[in-house]
């Protein structure tokens, strides 16, 4: 029963699924008091149910994951890499990361991902905007100022995503995008009327029209989660926000 | 009281990017008793050096900003009546940053 007020006799609950150990999370998605094992298990095997449900990979296919170094794309990467082994995906999965050139932002959180390579043991490509067109975010904000960079550095990496998958030959992309994330975008593009993104934002898969589609395994994932999940698996990730959009119009209040 | 408390997600900027802090909390009611509400109120006067509305929001922790006690959430323990004892440990993790 939940407390009415007053203190709490600590570490007094069961997991609910397991009955044997004590409950270590409340899980938001389910409100479920549950043990560390027992979220793991929840948290693998409901992803691994929307992977089969929505029949996001085939035997064989070359997968790039979009590593930031964020915790989003760091669970993405240990949780798929152990549901491939697990469950027999047959994928050959990768890291594709896209260096921007912010100082002090994306050269940490790349130090991040180089190590997911080795922690993880999956291939990683950097594909930079220096590379690709020339420019690295400080050299564009330098010129263009301030204003509307987040929305350049948006197209840009989409682009630089294709671009690197393409380079390593991939048949898909997956990124990190989460529950939250989505309702996000849902609430953004209700807020400026545009209908044309309304009606694709909330597909788990896009661009299948095009050379490479993506799909987001994280759909129905609350960010919540994916956050206790990284901290009790100890894995490491890069949490710093980046200081480009601070006097922008795109900085959330 | 003795305790450690652990900042993450970004949240340790706010602290002088130092993301342990073993701290001795003095209690002003003579009692052994501390409970959340209360080291929320501290840390946001002892530790928190900049930007405090990121890390709070009224008495409570931000929207997005969880918090462990001892490596369990404290929604399972009453959330800000969660009583705190000597040698815990406190870890607040914020969401928002990064993906």
């Amino acid at each position: 029963m939940e407390g009415e007020g007053g203190e709490r006799k600590r570490g007094a609950r069961l997991c609910c699924v397991c009955k044997k150990s004590r409950a270590s999370v409340k899980r938001p998605k389910t409100l479920e008091q549950i043990c560390r094992e027992c979220f793991y298990d929840a948290f693998e095997s409901e992803i691994h149910q929307v992977i089969l449900e929505n029949q996001l990979f085939s035997p064989g296919e070359r997968v790039a994951i979009g590593a930031s170094g964020g915790k989003d794309s760091t669970v993405l990467a240990y949780v798929l890499s152990k549901l491939n082994r697990l469950h027999n995906y047959g994928l050959h999965l990768f890291l594709l990361s896209v260096d921007e050139g912010i100082t002090g932002y994306r050269d940490d959180s790349l130090e991040t991902v180089h190590r997911n390579q080795i922690q993880y043991g999956l291939p990683l490509k950097v594909v930079s905007y220096k590379d690709l067109y020339g420019w690295t975010m400080d050299e564009i904000v330098r010129v263009i100022g301030l204003k509307n960079n987040c929305t350049f550095c948006g197209v840009f990496r989409r682009q630089a995503l294709d671009r690197g998958a393409s380079l390593l030959k991939v048949d898909k992309v997956v990124t990190g995008h989460n529950a939250d994330d989505i309702a996000e975008t849902v609430l953004l593009n209700l807020l400026r009327g545009d209908v044309a993104r309304l009606s694709r934002c909330t597909s788990i898969t896009t661009g299948e029209d095009g050379p490479i589609p993506r799909c987001k395994p994280f759909k129905y994932t609350y960010e919540k989660e994916i956050v206790m999940y990284a901290y009790f698996k100890k894995l490491d990730y890069f949490s710093t926000e980046c200081n480009l959009p601070f006097f922008s119009s795109y900085f959330p209040l | 009281m003795q305790l450690t408390l652990e900042f993450g997600g970004g949240l340790e900027l706010l602290c002088d990017s130092k993301k342990i802090h073993n701290v001795n909390i003095e209690q002003h009611n003579g009692e052994d008793k501390l409970i959340m509400k209360d080291l929320l109120a501290w840390v946001r006067t002892n530790l928190i050096k900049e930007r405090p509305e990121m890390f709070m929001k009224g008495n409570t922790v931000r929207p997005g900003v969880l918090v462990l006690v001892n490596d369990c959430d404290w929604e399972l323990n009453g959330q800000l009546n969660t009583s705190l004892e000597d040698k815990d440990v406190v870890v607040f993790i914020s969401t928002l940053q990064g993906g």
